[in-house]
């Protein structure tokens, strides 16, 4: 069996050039193990969270463009077991593949009726839910003919600092998934097949949105050691 | 079951993660109250304007992006531990970075665990009033990070 690290990227992957001035390479200073787990999460109750923010398609006056979706899943621990009432951040580009992030310089229209950031908290179940608009593919400079594949970040924090997750998640299927070196940092492609939302009819609301499923597991929580090797 | 691997929180995560006050954990102004500052380098010393941290010790949590001289500060409550737990992200970081922030003078079993020659790394300097502290993501003096498991 692959270890867990298999399914992490490594600090330093030279096909995704900004690693190379900015990974570590002196190796991680190992803690005793318990330390990260046992050390209590950040207290993230200062970031403002209402319930509108979890729909990005009500921000503004108007709707924006793009194919409305719905983004769900649970958030559960190492062991399966639900992380209720976490926050969870996410941002992305518009429709047309552009942020509104003023370092974004991409020649795509912005979208006056979106701004493409969301906040929710985790239900009892550990289920997060947002309602958004499917990001489009962007050009970048990492190399000659460079595009990210549509995707989505997440942040979320989970109870311990253990569990503190930034990622992206992204739409199977999507052909620009094998040429995009971020996802292909992740060297064994089960790992990389964890950051894949499915399509789901059961999700999509009929005449209105389309349906996309994800889980997110944070590290840590088990009572037991995870097994080696 | 496995946990979610990392990606990198890319360049544009500005107008996104800031909040109100973000920065700030607690009231400027009070005698109880530090003030700390400092900047994200890369290997080639230069500021990495594009990288977000958080500081966390009990009950205080703050967030800073950093500007473009890769300058970041915080306002905190003096810590009742020795250090403020500190996470870093940026571009061109796949997985985020774990360290420690420790208070000029400051001892603790972990600090002094570390090899003698990098342990300047993870201990925040005073300057006039304030703290300093910088995070090198590589090179000569690069700072301590923490595996987590």
């Amino acid at each position: 069996m692959a270890s867990e690290l298999e399914f992490e990227p490594p600090y330093l992957f030279p096909d995704y050039r900004a690693t190379e001035l900015r990974a570590p390479r002196h190796p991680l200073v190992k803690l005793p193990p318990e330390w990260f787990h046992q050390a209590r999460g950040p207290v993230f109750g200062r970031i403002p969270v209402q319930a509108e923010d979890a729909d990005l398609t009500r921000q503004h006056s108007g709707a924006p463009l793009g194919e409305r979706i719905v983004i769900t899943g649970r958030v559960t621990d190492s062991d399966g077991r639900a992380v209720r009432n976490t926050l969870v951040e996410i941002w992305q580009a518009n429709a047309a593949g552009r942020y509104v992030d003023p370092v974004d310089d991409h020649p795509a229209p912005l979208d006056p009726n979106f701004t493409g950031a969301g906040r929710c908290l985790t239900d009892k179940e550990g289920v997060y839910r947002f309602i958004t608009v499917k990001p489009g593919a962007y050009p970048w400079r990492n190399h000659a003919n460079a595009w990210r594949p549509a995707h989505v970040h997440f942040s979320l924090f989970g109870p311990s600092l253990a569990s503190r997750l930034v990622t992206q998640m992204y739409f199977t299927g999507d052909p620009l998934i094998p040429h995009d070196p971020i996802l292909n940092s992740i060297p064994d492609e089960r790992g990389r097949s964890l950051l894949t939302a499915r399509f789901d009819l059961d999700t999509t609301i009929p005449e209105w949105a389309l349906g996309y499923r994800w889980d997110i597991v944070l590290r840590g929580g088990g009572a037991t050691p995870m097994e080696e090797g | 079951m496995t946990p979610t691997p990392s990606q990198t929180i890319g360049p544009f995560f500005g107008f996104a993660l800031p909040f109100s006050d973000d920065a700030a954990a607690a009231p400027s102004g009070s005698p109880d109250t530090l003030r700390i500052e400092g900047q994200v380098l890369d290997g080639a010393g230069d500021p990495v304007p594009d990288a977000l941290l958080e500081i966390s010790e009990n009950d205080q949590f703050a967030r800073c992006r950093t500007d473009a001289e890769g300058a970041f500060h915080f306002i905190v409550r003096k810590p009742n531990e020795a250090f403020f737990s500190m996470t870093v992200f940026a571009r061109g970081l796949l997985r985020h970075l774990n360290t420690r922030m420790y208070l000029p003078d400051a001892e603790d079993p972990v600090l002094s665990s570390v090899d003698p020659k990098r342990r300047h790394t993870l201990v925040a300097q005073r300057e006039g009033g304030t703290l300093h502290f910088d995070v090198r993501l590589q090179g000569p003096d690069e700072t301590v990070f923490f595996a987590i498991d």
